[in-house]
């Protein structure tokens, strides 16, 4: 098949890559990149183990070509950690409040998570549920997760006010 | 002594080893919140293949030609397997855990819609998809056997041609082809008398749907073998990595010393993860024909309606009581659905698990089940989707017996219930059924959860609710449902548990390192359950090494001792016990070398937390790590240098966990929609070794529970088509639809185990579906309701209000 050339940057680091046209972002991702934070999970868009952050918004990447993200800006899991490497507020949160269990839907979790509290700053319970319905958890009924996107949410707060 | 830590309390240092009660964080979050987790689909080798497989559009079919030339002739495709190369091999057809035989790729003929028909191997998963649309295969329909009570009728299909004839299955007589077996339990004679001489009877036919443990990663594999070596090496999402190991040998011939199998991160289980698959048996054979790695990752689709299912138990009651309400006898009759073949995981001797725990929590003193299990044109391979063996099926089907019982007798449901518990003091309790409860004080729970819902107000609420429905003043029917469930895990003791003669113990091994800290590798794996956290949180108050020190490392069968794997709820009570057991024989070779080091006798020492200190001279005292440096450092007369241990644990008997759920929903009666207002669960889980991970399991299985009662179903058409095999169709709830959980506790330490715990994983899944069940059957109880299928999803729901002519 023939190929096409794209150009976009991932994680900051701007590339170029050869790929067939029907290559799907999250294999082009997983197995040119080697970024296998973003996991799949299911065949039909439902269930945002795939969640990565495309030009602002959370998209999930088994439902976008790697030639549609020509000239994105695209952030993943890989490219959440603070600059010093440690882990961010978001990820932090996860891990204090038992956000995760198996961990498989936690990239895109906590990747649609950083995308949300940028859209809703201070959401209430309900708007958690709502801004993270995109995405499926099998194992912690999403108590702790909506717990940790709450606590994330203070402390991002808490540290904007400060500065 | 300088070392700060020596001169604190025993509290303060007993709370830096992060030992047993204790929120400790988890140790697993670091990788997984980056994004470094290591699962199955990550693996990429050097010339690896990816595998793909050519699967039955048909739920019953001839196959009369596979043409696989065109797909051999596309670029980038290395080979197309089907069950004519398998034969020569004899791996066409592979051993089952239920003692059936399964078709690695089809026969002949098709039993249900998704089965393998054939496997290729390509360069990359996208090549493989183009051939698999390139193999024709021509198929013949055949009538489609969809309904297991329809399967023993003399006119029925005949689905298995390669046993047809066999008379005898691995559970005794066939009476018809469609037939596996029949199984038993109890004294079919007292309990018919009871009923016989019943002041009152209850009868009822419980269905539990066909559901799938669907965890979010699917299953999959990276089979290598080394041809130079002679070594196969398979990666996969194995929930029992030696076992697989075990079958792999005895089926391919090759030694099992050169055989090792891998479990890495796991992205969930639920009992998906137990069985061997034929995706597994083809990535290795098409490894030793090729020579390169294959890799084969299922997708969602093929997952849902191809790799195992859970449930599918149809379960006709009788159960008998007094005017009064005491419980004097129970019947049950099960038609069992396991598909095309029975591949069933249940322990050898077990082909319906541990159903007869089917007396619940109450005492009931003549009992008598017996269970058909047959063959349909549906998807093989029942698994326990989070509990252990036919367990949420039990309790469910006496859950709901007992909300029939109490509709019939007009007793509350909570009164009945709290007039037939076990007491405390029969424990431990042998059921009519044959099990040994071994602990419990169900009246406690039971009176702790209706207290703290306030259960009088709650029914003085839905009364009031109910008269107000009736003026026309509102559309909303509240339901209350309660259950009380106790649970039978931690298979098992060898004695009467093991899956294809392997005995159902569990193994911990531990060495401890000269400068005091240590690793500890056991027999199971976790799929997030937080093994790595929590073996260490034992390790740490059985060996006073803090537990951030504990490596904890399971799922390679070329390091971790033997043991049988994660499920069934049996790691906390099996392989816990295990690395207690090991941890305090290494206690006990630390004993010999602090006497030697302190010049006393072993038994003028005693442990403290951390440390040996000579009896009524606690100055004195060796710490552990003091100890760890000795073992290597010093030569102890009559002692081998080094500190280690192994321990392989045989449990004396199962643990029994229980637990009190109530459940409020609130049910709009023109849509169905029914909306979980409340829901309490308190769970016994004997000792509690991490609170914080024991409610994030309670949470998670509770949310199954949810979408199992609301809505999981793996229907089949009259043909036998797959209706909701793919996440459209098939329910799991999102954090929209999932309420707030609220959890409580009481603690019943088991008798028999180390450290008193029982394993709670499951519970949720099997107390959680009753309760949400009978919240939606009590929401129309006034109506004379007794009963109705799950899951309760909105139509269903609706289809109910209006033969109860409540729509508008």
């Amino acid at each position: 098949m023939a190929k096409s050339t794209v150009s976009l940057t991932v994680n900051g680091r701007a590339l170029e890559a050869l790929v067939e046209p029907r290559t799907l972002l999250i294999h082009f991702l997983r197995e040119e990149l080697d970024l296998t934070g973003p996991h799949i999970g299911c065949d039909t868009s439902q269930c945002g183990a795939c969640t990565v952050d495309l030009d602002g918004m959370s998209v999930k990447s088994c439902t976008v070509l790697v030639v549609q993200a020509e000239g994105a800006d695209i952030l993943t899991i890989e490219g959440m950690a603070n600059a010093d490497g440690t882990p961010s507020v978001l990820q932090e949160a996860f891990r204090e409040h038992h956000g995760l269990q198996c961990g498989y839907c936690t990239p895109g979790m906590i990747t649609r998570a950083y995308r949300f509290l940028k859209e809703n700053p201070d959401p209430t319970e309900e708007e958690i549920r709502f801004g993270i319905a995109g995405n499926l958890c099998r194992c912690t009924g999403y108590q702790n997760i909506v717990k940790a996107v709450r606590a994330a949410a203070d402390e991002l707060n808490s540290a904007k006010e400060a500065a | 002594m300088s070392d700060p830590i020596q001169a604190e309390s025993a509290e303060a240092r007993a709370e830096k080893l992060q030992g047993l009660g204790c929120e400790r964080k988890r140790v697993e979050d670091a990788r997984f919140t980056q994004g470094k987790g290591r699962y199955v689909d990550d693996i990429k080798m050097p010339g690896m293949l990816f595998g793909d497989f050519v699967r039955s559009p048909h739920g019953h079919a001839r196959i009369k030609s596979i043409d696989a030339e065109a797909a051999k002739a596309l670029p980038g495709v290395t080979a197309v397997l089907t069950a004519e190369d398998l034969k020569p091999l004899n791996l066409h057809y592979m051993p089952t855990l239920a003692g059936d035989v399964q078709a690695v790729l089809a026969d002949g003929k098709v039993l249900f819609q998704g089965q393998e028909v054939a496997f290729v191997v390509a360069e990359d998963r996208y090549v493989a998809a183009d051939a698999v649309e390139l193999v024709e295969v021509e198929y013949e329909p055949l009538p489609a056997l969809v309904d297991p009570l329809a399967a023993l009728a003399g006119d029925a299909p005949i689905l298995r041609e390669d046993i047809a004839d066999k008379t005898e299955g691995a559970h005794g007589a066939r009476r018809h082809p469609n037939h596996i077996f029949t199984w038993e339990a109890g004294d079919a004679e007292a309990a018919g008398r009871a009923i016989d001489e019943a002041e009152v009877v209850a009868k009822e036919t419980i269905s539990y749907q066909r559901v799938h443990p669907c965890p979010l990663e699917t299953c999959g594999c990276v089979a290598s073998m080394d041809k130079v070596n002679g070594k196969l090496t398979v990666w996969g999402t194995f929930q029992a990595p030696h076992a697989v190991r075990t079958v792999a040998s005895l089926i391919s011939g090759i030694p099992e010393h050169n055989i090792r199998i891998v479990s890495p991160d796991i992205g969930g289980g639920f009992g998906n993860k137990v069985g061997v698959y034929p995706g597994y048996v083809c990535s290795i054979v098409a490894s030793i024909v090729t020579g390169v790695p294959i890799k084969w990752i299922e997708d969602r689709i093929e997952n849902l309606i191809a790799t195992a299912f859970a449930r599918d138990y149809h379960m006709a009651g009788e159960i008998a009581a007094t005017r009064e309400g005491r419980i004097t006898g129970l019947k049950c009759h099960v038609t069992a659905d396991h598909g095309a073949f029975d591949a069933c995981a249940d322990p050898t001797k077990f082909p319906a698990g541990f159903f007869n725990i089917c007396t619940g929590s109450y005492d009931i003193p003549a009992a008598h089940v017996a269970v058909d299990g047959v063959y349909t044109n549906k998807a093989p391979g029942g698994v326990a989707y989070r509990c252990s063996f036919r367990v949420t099926e039990a309790s469910y089907f006496i859950e709901r017996m007992i909300d029939v019982l109490a509709r019939r007798l007009d007793l509350d449901p909570a009164e009945l219930r709290l007039k037939n518990l076990i007491a405390r003091e029969q424990f431990p309790y042998t059921s009519a059924l044959g099990w040994e409860y071994d602990s419990g004080d169900y009246h406690a729970a039971m009176e702790k959860a209706l207290a703290t819902v306030d259960y009088e107000a709650l029914r003085a609420e839905q009364r009031a609710g109910r008269e107000a429905f009736a003026r026309g003043e509102t559309r909303s029917l509240m339901g209350i449902g309660v259950a009380f469930f106790t649970e039978i895990v931690g298979a098992g003791p060898v004695k009467n548990c093991d899956i294809l003669g392997l005995g159902m113990f569990d193994s911990c091994e531990i060495r401890i390192h000269p400068t005091g800290s240590a690793i500890a590798r056991l027999g199971t794996i976790s799929q997030g359950q937080g093994h790595a956290t929590t073996f260490a949180q034992i390790l740490a108050t059985e060996i006073g090494i803090p537990a951030d020190q504990i490596t904890v490392e399971e799922g390679d069968t070329d390091t971790a001792p033997y043991g049988l794997g994660t499920y069934g709820s049996r790691s906390t009570p099996v392989a816990g016990a295990a690395t207690a057991m090991a941890g305090r024989k290494i206690r006990a070779k630390a004993q010999m070398i602090a006497a030697w080091l302190l010049e006393v006798h072993e038994d003028d020492l005693e442990w403290e937390v951390d440390r040996f200190q000579v009896k009524g001279n606690p100055e004195r005292f060796k710490t552990m790590t003091e100890l760890a440096f000795a073992a290597y450092n010093q030569a102890v007369p009559g002692i081998e240098p080094g500190l280690e241990a192994v321990s392989y644990y045989d449990p004396p008997n199962m643990t029994y966990p229980f637990g009190a759920y109530v459940c409020i929903v609130d049910i709009d009666v023109d849509t169905g929609v029914t909306s979980v207002r409340r829901f309490y669960a308190l769970d016994d889980c004997g000792t509690r070794i991490n609170p914080m991970i024991i409610e994030g399991q309670v949470h998670g299985g509770l949310t199954e529970a949810l979408a199992i009662a609301m809505g999981q179903e793996l229907a089949y058409d009259e043909v036998g088509n797959v209706t909701g095999g793919n996440l459209i169709d098939y329910f799991l709830p999102t954090a929209v639809e999932t309420p707030a959980w609220e959890t409580d506790f009481t603690v019943t330490p088991s008798p028999h185990h180390p450290i008193g715990a029982k394993g709670v994983g499951e519970s949720p899944n099997v107390g959680g579906v009753s309760a949400f069940s009978n919240a939606v059957n009590d929401a129309f109880a006034h109506l004379g309701l007794t009963h109705t299928q799950m899951p309760h999803d909105h139509w269903r729901v609706w289809k109910t209000a209006e033969r109860l002519g409540l729509t508008s």
